[in-house]
């Protein structure tokens, strides 16, 4: 039998954009978006660190407020934060549509 | 209700300006956010979840029509056309953004609302019993009071530093509907034996990691002490109450840790000290104040009731059950006090749109001589109606969603904004109360439970009050799953008591069916005009216990 491989876990940096408070993602070329799917995936600790360096410094460029790693399942194209209140920061309130649990 | 003059509007506009200046330097990169941050907590800006969060402080919970007004196009043209009732009677925005909260506080500015205080480490809003000045058993309006310390509290150069936020509550009535015992300094209105109206003062209660009920540390303050005493108790607090470490750093513990009677004895040699002096509250401020509280020009001829009121109340249920639940009797005959509900099916508790927030600013003033109040419990208040006029006031709040017949039962729900919203959260608290309130949406049976007061918080902070709900519900991460704990029989009157652990937390999926087994054990074991409260004080918790933890 063949055993499916999974994708093994990985982080990518969020934070909340000072202006109007959004919550965004690092994403490649140093841009930071509202989209998760776009943002860039760390899979060692070297790169981890690497993504938080960029990110520190554009908390002193006012860009990004208490920027963070969060770890995520990547596959493909998609990327789903693990936990409920990274879920909820990338769908927003869980209330705003159709009504559901945490699964 | 009271007005600002030309002092009070100078310091909230220069407060606007100088926050305006502040936000610039900090998207100019002039301030860090370390800098920041305490300066936006001072104006009430949170950053949460998704976007920062405003919180706008409604002084005890009195609003006029002009002011909910003001609210609304806050709503519609800085956030998404809606706001939050807190269990503070303030007003949060969930979706503020920061470039835009100087223009936000220079319009709330125009009718006298900020968000001064109502963050950070000094004395927050001071609230009080949202029938203040209406009802029957009141001994004198504490809304007064009220003003007389905020006006002092804010900005005060002393107590601007405290260990921690400092939350006043002042109660004007024997019974309690201001949830005093939750406060850390609260008053409560009484006669002394010469039949002077006078406060008793309670210390160091509060909810949280440690929940506490306030302890009684005088049992009469004539009124012109006020100032002198609360000074007294601050600078205790203010000097013995712990920073080394925020989880301990309430007054409660401190009162806890010295004993109240240390406690009380530390107070009153601090007051003995200052009493009688500059801090006596001048005669001729409380006349100032008071006379802005007097009652509005009632119809003394309003009537009881009128062959219109007679016929809607016999011939239609829907009219008759809103009557029993929303309206409550007031102290000027013909007149009476109606809760508008903002917990409808499938609702947020406190929610109210800007198109809401308008209508009931309109039908404050048709029928309520554009007087509004917030209650703690997440509703909203008109507070001088005359009976004559109920029909159409509540075929006017019908449509709007605002006239669900459950005040005070088991859909009027408590409910912090919990991890949809907020960063403190460990588990979501809104879509628990709005299965609940499908769960109970049969009116003829929440009506035939009786009085229920469940409460929710999505975290220990209690901002949801869980502690003192009969039903009170505390939701907990468990190895990243959200689980809930249930707890049972607390209360907020004068009779306060926190509730009783029911067993372990159960996950989310099993939340609704254990509150209905609760209350169907209740319905089975209730005597005759039982209410839920009374039923658990008499049979205790082991019967409900069994019924959830029984294993198949």
């Amino acid at each position: 039998m063949v055993k499916a491989v999974k994708t093994p876990a990985a982080q990518i940096v969020t934070g909340n954009r000072l202006r109007d408070g959004a919550v965004i993602y690092l994403a490649v070329d140093r841009a930071w978006s509202t989209d998760i799917d776009s943002a860039e995936v760390a899979r060692d600790p070297a790169a981890a660190e690497r993504l938080m360096a960029i990110a520190n410094q554009a908390a002193v460029d006012r860009v990004v407020v208490a920027p963070y790693l969060i770890e995520v399942a990547a596959e493909g194209d998609r990327i789903q934060p693990l936990g409920t209140r990274e879920r909820i920061r990338a769908s927003g309130p869980s209330i705003a549509g159709p009504h559901r649990l945490s699964a | 209700m009271y007005r600002y003059d030309s002092y009070d509007q100078k310091i909230l506009d220069q407060r606007v300006e100088q926050f305006r200046d502040q936000v610039r330097r900090r998207i100019a990169g002039e301030l860090t956010e370390e800098e920041f941050r305490p300066l936006r907590l001072r104006n009430g800006l949170y950053l949460q979840l998704h976007a920062y969060m405003l919180r706008i402080a409604v002084p005890y919970g009195t609003l006029s029509a002009d002011q909910m007004r003001g609210l609304a196009h806050v709503a519609r043209r800085y956030d998404k056309g809606f706001g939050h009732f807190t269990t503070r009677t303030n007003m949060q925005f969930h979706w503020i953004k920061l470039e835009d909260v100087p223009d936000a506080l220079a319009d709330l500015a125009k009718v006298q609302l900020h968000g001064i205080q109502t963050s950070g480490n000094s004395v927050r809003n001071i609230t009080a019993d949202h029938w203040a000045g209406i009802a029957p058993d009141e001994i004198e309006d504490p809304r007064i009071w009220c003003e007389i310390v905020r006006q002092w509290t804010t900005l005060h150069p002393e107590f601007s530093w405290l260990p921690r936020k400092f939350k006043i509550a002042i109660g004007g009535s024997p019974h309690d509907r201001a949830a005093l015992r939750i406060h850390d300094l609260a008053f409560q209105m009484r006669r002394n034996d010469a039949g002077e109206a006078g406060f008793e003062v309670m210390v160091g209660g509060g909810l949280g990691r440690t929940p506490i009920l306030a302890k009684t540390i005088r049992e009469f303050l004539p009124k012109r002490h006020l100032f002198s005493y609360i000074e007294a108790v601050l600078r205790v607090y203010n000097q013995l109450g712990r920073r080394d470490n925020m989880w301990k750093a309430r007054i409660k513990i401190l009162v806890h840790e010295l004993g109240t009677e240390k406690f009380r004895e530390l107070v009153e040699a601090e007051w003995e000290q200052i009493k009688g002096g500059a801090l006596e509250v001048p005669e001729s401020e409380v006349a100032r104040i008071a006379a802005q509280f007097t009652p509005p020009p009632y119809d003394a001829d309003a009537p009881t009731f009128t062959p219109e009121f007679d016929a809607l109340r016999l011939n239609d249920v829907g009219f008759a059950r809103w009557l029993k639940t929303n309206v409550a009797g007031h102290k000027q005959p013909g007149h009476a006090i109606v809760t508008v509900s903002l917990k409808p099916e499938g609702g947020t508790p406190g929610d109210i749109t800007a198109e809401q927030m308008d209508a009931v600013a309109e039908l404050a003033e048709r029928y309520s001589f554009g007087e509004i109040r917030l209650t703690h419990t997440q509703n909203v208040v008109l507070p001088h109606v005359r009976r004559a006029d109920l029909p159409a006031l509540w075929r006017a709040l019908s449509p709007l969603g605002l006239a669900v017949p459950n005040i005070g039962l088991a859909t009027d729900i408590i409910a912090c904004p919990g991890l949809d919203y907020c960063s403190l959260a460990n588990a979501r608290s809104i879509p628990i109360a709005q299965q609940i309130t499908r769960r109970f949406n049969d009116l003829a049976r929440v009506h035939d439970i009786g009085e229920l007061k469940i409460k929710i918080s999505g975290c220990i902070n209690a901002c949801g009050h869980h502690h003192v709900g009969h039903i009170g519900i505390l939701g907990v991460d468990k190895n990243g799953e959200e689980f809930y704990q249930i707890t049972l029989g607390g209360s907020e009157d004068e009779n306060a008591r926190l509730g009783t652990i029911l067993g372990a937390a159960l996950p989310a999926g099993k939340v609704v069916d254990a509150v209905e087994t609760i209350v169907e054990t209740f319905l089975a074991l209730r005597r005759d005009g039982e209410r839920f409260l009374d039923t658990y004080r008499r049979i205790g918790i082991a019967p409900f216990k069994e019924r959830i933890y029984a294993t198949a």
